[in-house]
């Protein structure tokens, strides 16, 4: 047997979940997909001694559009199910962008949207691509609910604000500003592999056509989802030029990230990575914010 | 703690019911409990893609699955996929592997073919660039992906000319 001992329930009503969990507490992991949890099992990395298994709970499993115009997607839906998901598609493109990235179509079978966001690795997609849409995070325990903006959901290092009582339950991405574009990016040796620097980014113009808004936000350099905030800061009020863009790429990679270097990728080479990917997301997000409807 | 837990599954067409340990992985469960050794064990950690089955037709990664969580539910493994034993009843894409060579040593090959079942039932006519994406979840050491992807498109033809 790989993985340690560990006592299973597999409740059927969320009434049932959040009891187990205020029992057990700090004892006791939630398992979703599992597709990051089994294998930290499986080198005894993880070895909770209470598992409790969310598979059983249908109503945490949905797309449903909002009447903002955005979308509301359940924590237990599977990422599969998300990419291939036409309201998906339409209200929250860059997360349709996001999803055929995220590791291997047998991981995005069983791995689940809001487990991947709950799990927080700095190395995933997820994080950084709620971070720019600017999601919000429906938590719930026995003691109530509340939501948090994403950038107070994200706390550290695989670490969340989410209590050893509470459940994420959904997840409310807002609709796109008018004459907002996208992009997603990686930079990845083998598709589907954990990428050596990656960007979500957002861009929204005025009615002249000069950058309203702007985000960058990195993944696998830093603890977590990381901002360049000096870079869109940079671009406010100016036209998407490639200039312009060329600059804030210079800036984002030379003052707003300070890249660890590992095996896969010396600091250097993310933080050419950072201008690299910046110049081309935001290139793509303006030329997408000139086409969309105004 | 050791508590046993009921499992009712049906693979390949066949029920069966076991007690087991929560922490049996469905790996495990299926080559020492079912004695079903055809799907195959590399990395257990969700990287090299040889245990991959099929939970409810979608392919998943055995190794990162309890069998305490397949209650209930239908598993297709590699000895799902030919329809008796001898070479003129192997799956097309069995077939496909024995004429193209995708085959050295066999090991991450039970793998490939249960990725590739639902890919080219999705996807009939997949582009080269589509079927190296496809494979990329599974990791052979000897054969070289040259020749499995030249099996997938012979495959992919069978499979199209059968319909």
């Amino acid at each position: 047997m790989k993985p340690a001992p560990f006592q299973y329930f597999a409740p059927g009503t969320l009434e049932e979940t959040l009891d187990l969990l205020d029992r057990f507490n700090y004892d006791a992991k939630v398992i979703a997909g599992g597709q990051s949890l089994v294998p930290a099992m499986n080198f005894r990395l993880a070895r909770p001694s209470v598992l409790i298994d969310l598979n059983g709970l249908p109503e945490l499993s949905f797309i449903r559009p909002a009447a903002d115009g955005g979308v509301h997607i359940g924590a237990m839906t599977r990422q599969r199910q998300v990419e291939r998901d036409d309201v998906v598609a339409q209200r929250a493109p860059l997360i349709h962008e996001t999803m055929p990235h995220i590791a291997h179509p047998q991981i995005r079978n069983r791995g689940t949207f809001g487990g991947s966001l709950a799990h927080a690795d700095p190395a995933a997609e997820l994080p950084a691509v709620l971070t720019a849409l600017g999601g919000r995070f429906r938590l719930q325990s026995k003691r109530g609910e509340r939501w948090l903006p994403a950038d107070e959901f994200f706390v550290d290092f695989f670490t969340t604000a989410l209590e050893p009582d509470e459940l994420l339950m959904e997840i409310a991405v807002p609709p796109l500003a008018a004459r907002t574009g996208w992009a997603f990016h990686e930079v990845v040796r083998r598709h589907g592999d954990f990428a050596l620097v990656g960007v979500a980014t957002t861009l929204s113009l005025d009615e002249a056509g000069r950058v309203q808004d702007a985000r960058l936000v990195y993944l696998s350099i830093g603890d977590g989802p990381v901002q360049a905030r000096e870079a869109t800061r940079l671009l406010q009020g100016q036209a998407p030029t490639d200039e312009a863009i060329r600059a804030a790429a210079e800036t984002a990679g030379d003052r707003d990230v300070d890249p660890v270097g590992d095996i896969h990728a010396s600091s250097e080479y993310r933080r050419h990575l950072v201008k690299v990917l910046a110049r081309q997301t935001l290139t793509t997000a303006a030329e997408r914010a000139r086409r969309a409807e105004p | 703690m050791n508590e046993f837990v009921s499992v009712q599954v049906t693979v390949n067409g066949v029920a069966y019911e076991r007690q087991v340990e929560p922490r049996l992985l469905l790996s495990d469960f299926l080559r020492h409990d079912l004695d079903l050794t055809g799907t195959h064990v590399g990395c257990e950690h969700g990287v090299c893609g040889a245990c991959t089955v099929l939970l409810n037709g979608e392919a998943v990664r055995s190794c990162l699955l309890f069998a305490a969580q397949v209650n209930g539910q239908n598993i297709t493994t590699v000895e799902g996929l030919a329809s008796g034993s001898g070479m003129d009843k192997l799956h097309p894409l069995q077939q496909a592997f024995w004429e193209a060579h995708g085959l050295q040593c066999g090991y991450c090959t039970p793998g490939f073919l249960m990725t590739l079942v639902p890919f080219l039932q999705e996807n009939p006519n997949p582009s080269e660039q589509e079927i190296r994406e496809a494979l990329s979840g599974n990791l052979c050491r000897c054969t070289g992906y040259q020749k499995i992807v030249e099996a997938v498109q012979l495959a992919a033809e069978k499979l199209r000319q059968k319909v």
